[in-house]
């Protein structure tokens, strides 16, 4: 259960890494990236996967 | 038609002639009739002063990408070097890089008073990286004028770090206050955790505006709105946004036109919403006059933008060609603004002795352009330039209208017949273009579109030689041709 970015579509604004509630999401090479073991899916924190519900680009925060 | 001055009108003390305009009235020192503690906190903004854009530059730093609203005039796709408008940058900069560039910028270009972190993004929603600009320049810099633009959203939650930080100057994108309005041009808002759309989306928006400027102007910093005129949307709607916020405080009201290129990509752009021609935009803006001071001098820069108004040098100072350490030099920002002081007041004492010899004149109102290169004075070449600025010139005084952009007609030396005609298209309504230089054939063919270059007031202050060539052309009894 995580969710991933599709890089190919991503703007790299960083409102998800900002948003999400266990530094689950970080930088590789200039490129936002969600670590799954740490993603929760929000579960327990909020209603929705935040990274999704703030990202700017539809389809691009995704479950994986 | 021509009218011939009367002796008596000459003799007769001038006349109150049909109120007062917003560059021709109040003290010379606050010039559109601005509280003098508020010009004394914006004459060096361009954004803020129409006078100041004349002599001083700002830049934009693009720190804080990251956004909590979406906006159909808005693509998140902002990677283009040759676009020109609002939200659009070639490179996103760390705090760290951002400060690097803000020291190379403030070395070579003296007139620099102000930076600005306008997006793409959110300055506000992306507090820390704002943040942290801004303390690191500040440090660097301590009298460089910090500004931000918001959206609002999350104001509320950070006005007081903003006021503790010295920000001076915020400025809010209202574009409604119907929040059924609302939803047509803002589809989603991320807050609270949550996505919000539609009439609900636009509400909370709306209620965290208002509170946001309330914030603001409670804790006596500068607050300007900016809106988008969207025709068939918000365009009557904009009367009630201009009561309201004025209402609430805000010292200025920027209305700017929709910029909805279909190949920007944006919602509006593809659905084909249209933006406002000049003349309904300055017909909004004239009706307007008497709310909130109105901002005309808008160039809709983007979010890197550097340099005066109307120019950028942006591309001069991308991150290849920055220097890894520098060192802030103040010396020739310094020696700059002693310069703009002493000229500053030449210019007000010309713009006075101006509009006291307009007083005398009978003639209509008419609209004339200048070509100018900063500094307050007619002081570019016709071929030269890449914009004209626009003023109504009556016996009431002279008010600038706004900007016109041409492509620049002369390439070297030569000129293309193609980009005089776009100029002169440009240029329609206007009775007069005052330069610095212009050549023979392109006088020509303006004079057989029926508008009048002149440049015999070369290197004239701006009002000085416009109230100049207005007296002589209608003062005089010529006999026009019609």
């Amino acid at each position: 259960m995580a969710y991933k970015i599709i890089v190919s579509q991503c703007t790299a604004c960083g409102a998800c890494e900002f948003e999400c509630p266990n530094a689950a999401i970080s930088t590789k090479r200039g490129n936002y990236v969600i670590n799954a073991s740490l993603c929760t899916e929000c579960e327990g924190h909020f209603p929705a996967a935040q990274c999704a519900a703030v990202c700017p680009v539809p389809d691009t925060c995704v479950r994986a | 038609m021509a009218e011939l001055i009367t002796l008596e009108s000459l003799l007769a003390p001038a006349a109150p002639a049909g109120g007062c305009t917003a560059s021709a009235c109040g003290s010379s020192q606050a010039p559109s009739g601005m509280a003098p503690d508020v010009w004394e906190r914006v004459k060096d903004h361009p954004c803020y002063a129409e006078e100041a854009h004349h002599y001083f530059a700002r830049m934009h730093v693009a720190v804080a990408p990251a956004c909590n609203i979406q906006c159909n005039y808005c693509n998140r796709k902002y990677d283009c070097a040759n676009e020109s408008r609002p939200g659009v940058v070639s490179e996103k900069l760390t705090p760290d890089q951002a400060v690097r560039k803000v020291v190379a910028v403030a070395n070579a270009v003296p007139q620099l008073s102000v930076l600005g972190v306008a997006g793409p993004g959110d300055a506000v929603y992306d507090w820390r990286h704002t943040r942290e600009t801004f303390e690191r320049v500040q440090t660097a810099i301590p009298d460089l004028r910090l500004c931000l633009s918001t959206n609002g959203l999350a104001l509320p939650d950070h006005v007081d770090a903003i006021a503790a930080m010295g920000v001076d100057h915020v400025t809010i994108t209202i574009n409604f206050i119907d929040p059924e309005i609302g939803a047509r041009i803002h589809p989603w808002i991320f807050f609270d955790h949550q996505r919000h759309t539609g009439v609900e989306a636009a509400r909370i928006l709306h209620e965290r505006q208002m509170l946001g400027l309330e914030m603001l102007v409670a804790r006596g910093i500068l607050a300007k709105v900016n809106s988008v005129m969207i025709p068939g949307v918000n365009d009557e709607h904009l009367v009630e946004v201009n009561r309201v916020v004025t209402q609430k405080g805000a010292f200025l009201h920027n209305i700017m036109p929709l910029l909805s290129d279909p190949a920007h990509g944006t919602a509006f752009g593809l659905s084909g919403q249209r933006g406002p021609t000049p003349a309904e935009l300055k017909a909004l803006q004239d009706r307007l006059e008497g709310g909130a001071n109105l901002m005309r001098h808008c160039r809709q820069c983007r979010a890197d933008a550097v340099g005066l108004l109307g120019e950028d040098r942006g591309q001069e100072f991308n991150l290849d060609h920055l220097p890894d350490e520098a060192a802030y030099d103040p010396a020739q920002r310094a020696a700059y603004r002693e310069l703009v002081a002493e000229t500053r007041g030449e210019h007000a004492a010309h713009r006075d002795a101006a509009r006291d010899n307009l007083a005398a004149v009978e003639a209509p109102p008419v609209l004339v352009a200048v070509a100018t290169r900063g500094g307050g004075r007619i002081n570019e070449h016709f071929g030269h330039a890449k914009e004209f600025q626009i003023y109504e010139v009556s016996p009431a005084g002279i008010r600038f209208v706004g900007h016109r952009r041409v492509e620049q007609y002369c390439q070297g030396g030569w000129g293309e017949d193609a980009t005089l005609d776009g100029v002169l298209a440009t240029l329609q309504g206007v009775a007069c273009v005052l330069v610095a230089k212009i050549g023979d054939c392109p006088r020509e063919s303006l004079a057989s579109a029926g508008i009048e270059a002149t440049q015999g007031h070369a290197y004239d202050w701006i009002e000085s030689g416009i109230a100049a060539w207005y007296g002589a052309r209608y003062s005089q009894p010529v006999r026009l041709t019609a």
